[in-house]
């Protein structure tokens, strides 16, 4: 699984070689030894949860994915019982087939799980793109505000982590609230738009609650990268007369990329797993039904079925994330792991 | 209440600008007040009409006074009212259950393989980091078919440990990454010197490190509540009447009239569940932008 965070930069100094016995000298290898010994001690409990509760299912899933599910035969009327299915669920997922009368597939009838898989990824991409987006924007135009020093600048800080400590459950009743009919929205506005009643506005009823709830995170992860930037640079370039929008473009946006790339990841692979949001503010309907929506709906009509689908979200967000590390430069452990006084 | 705020601190920031600055810088820093308003309005206003709406009387739902009229406390009443089968109270209950027991178990976990992160060279640091990274992104959905099969098998549906154990696999994760941040900053040199008077490894983290390392524990406490507080997918499936928790509550609040939503009562349990988190964030603001941002940047 660390696999998908690409390259990692295992740095031959970090580890060095326990077997080494050069004339530099052995107490410094058996000194890393020892500590390999103590952190694999360390890491073994956090190791093992993880393996219990993340590694299990995953495998579980997959194991589960290409066995059939028993059920009752829509031709028959006859209990089929389950066994292995090779890759049939994976087929019928990605070519919208579903089990015909008699044997088979059709294509699925409208309406059905089955038939929903390409216009869930479309949605649940609809909304990363728009979403991370627009927080993109927003959030560093706040960073960039936040930055600033002024007064009153503590309440700007405090006010952004509002939206953040909010529960999704809550963030969606409320602007389901909001977004009513006769809601606040459509009154501010003097408008008249049913917003969970057909598809567009629903979708952007979910976009628009996204992103007010999740903006303050983007926000604070850019203005930590922000102020990691020395002053003397922008001083620097103002003396050499630099314009704000130069400024900007060859200092800020390049010293400020890595930071950047790791939030846009973040968001991107958190948005991708969309779920509480549309699921309570338009209950999936009107074309707004996320894959995960999509999963959890299926998981009481078979479970098999239900994990090749997961199984098929899990290499979508699995594939992001590698593309991401691996050719937009997102390097995460680097960014979060390399530096530090415990690195040698 | 924002506009308010945000007004007076246009006018104080006029008041302290030197008359002998240039106008352009005048004008900057007008503008920085004016986009400090819209941001405090734009995270504040929804926060606000919802408690504003919790204090309504019901007849009065979609009253759009941008101020608190026609108060009361009934809303708050029919939020822990039983008898249209909601089971708030109980819910509130069964997220603290949850979520103390979560924060615990991780935090227990989680500090020793911080520790080994942030301090101790070893190899293959950076897949153990890369992987904890990877679980933290980790999608729940890809979880949830297989542990509800699992827990339907074995009679767990509906229990506290089947909530309790999923939701490990998202805090841990969160707190391994923060506590191994924090860990980096601290002034470790007291560890050495308390090894040089004879301590062992063991005995230094125990009795010099601890004590230093509490606030950074507490603020990852606090992140990890926080996250499994706000536990949706996994709890709306896996649990039942009797434990579900209060996420899962509010998202099926039912009201005196099946097809009319009680607004109303929503944003008052809404703003019980919200208001004690929004206190400890503002309260410890700093710490909290620190372990939320460490992951990311440092």
């Amino acid at each position: 699984m660390a696999t998908e965070l690409g390259p990692t930069p295992v740095k031959p100094a970090s580890g060095a070689p326990a077997v080494h016995h050069g004339p530099k000298g052995v107490g410094e290898d058996n000194r890393i030894l020892s500590q390999g010994k103590w952190a694999s001690w360390l890491l073994a409990p956090t190791i093992i949860a993880l393996g219990v509760v993340i590694v299990y299912p995953i495998i579980s899933a997959i194991v589960m994915s290409f066995q059939k599910d028993a059920g009752l035969d829509p031709a028959t009327g006859l209990f089929t019982a389950g066994g292995p299915a090779g890759i049939q669920n994976y087929v019928n997922w990605l070519g919208q087939q579903c089990a015909a009368p008699g044997g088979g597939t059709v294509a699925c009838p409208p309406g059905t799980l089955g038939g929903q898989f390409w216009s869930a990824t479309g949605t649940t991409f609809l909304f990363t793109v728009i979403t991370v987006a627009l927080e993109t924007v927003l959030g560093f135009w706040m960073a960039m505000i936040m930055a600033r020093s002024f007064k009153g600048r503590g309440l700007v800080r405090a006010a952004v982590l509002v939206p953040w400590a909010i529960p999704t459950a809550v963030t969606a009743q409320l602007w389901l609230f909001m977004f009513d009919f006769n809601g606040i929205i459509n009154k501010v506005f003097s408008a008249s738009i049913l917003w969970t009643g057909s598809e567009w506005p629903a979708k952007w009823a979910v976009i628009i609650a996204d992103t007010w709830k999740t903006t303050p995170f983007m926000a604070l992860l850019i203005l930590a990268g922000l102020q990691m930037i020395p002053a003397e640079v922008y001083e620097a370039s103002k003396v050499d007369g630099a314009s704000a929008w130069q400024r900007f473009r060859l200092i800020t946006l390049p010293l400020v990329k890595p930071a950047l790339m790791v939030a846009i990841l973040f968001r991107t692979l958190d948005a991708l797993r969309m779920f509480d949001l549309p699921y309570i503010l338009t209950g999936g309907a009107n074309n707004t039904t996320t894959l995960s929506i999509l999963v959890i709906n299926q998981i009481r009509q078979g479970f098999n079925s239900a994990a090749a689908l997961s199984t098929i979200t899990f290499l979508i967000i699995f594939l992001v994330a590698f593309i991401f590390v691996r050719f937009l430069g997102a390097n995460v452990v680097e960014q979060s792991g390399a530096t530090g006084k415990g690195k040698k | 209440m924002t506009t308010a705020t945000a007004s007076s601190s246009v006018g104080a920031g006029q008041g302290t600008a030197s008359r002998a600055s240039q106008s352009r810088e005048q004008w900057a820093s007008v503008r920085t007040y004016i986009s400090a308003a819209v941001i405090l309005i734009w995270c504040l206003a929804p926060a606000y009409w919802m408690v504003v709406t919790a204090f309504r009387q019901v007849g009065f739902t979609y009253d759009t006074t941008p101020w608190p009229t026609h108060v009361t406390l009934d809303n708050f009443l029919t939020a822990f009212d039983t008898s249209f089968g909601n089971r708030f109270g109980q819910a509130l209950l069964n997220s603290i259950i949850i979520g103390v027991t979560v924060t615990v178990i991780s935090l227990i976990i989680g500090v020793f393989a911080a520790y080994a992160l942030a301090r101790l060279n070893f190899r293959f640091k950076y897949l153990v980091l890369g992987f904890i990274l990877g679980a933290s992104m980790f999608p729940g959905v890809a979880l949830i078919t297989p542990l509800f099969q699992l827990f339907t098998n074995i009679g767990w549906m509906g229990t506290y440990q089947a909530l309790i154990i999923p939701n490990i696999s998202f805090v841990l994760p969160l707190t391994v990454y923060t506590l191994t941040s924090f860990f980096r900053e601290m002034p470790w040199e007291l560890e050495e010197s308390a090894r040089v008077d004879g301590c062992t490894q063991g005995q230094a983290f125990r009795k010099v490190i601890m004590p230093l390392a509490a606030p950074a524990i507490f603020t990852t406490a606090i992140l990890a509540f926080i996250s499994s507080w706000n536990e949706f997918l996994i709890a709306s499936q896996l649990s039942n009447e009797a434990t579900q928790p209060v996420t899962v509550a509010i998202a099926s609040f039912a009201g005196a009239q099946p097809n009319q939503i009680p607004y109303t009562a929503i944003m008052a349990a809404g703003t019980i569940v919200t208001i004690p988190l929004v206190i400890l964030v503002l309260v410890f603001q700093r710490k909290i932008v620190a372990g939320l941002t460490a992951g990311a940047v440092k």
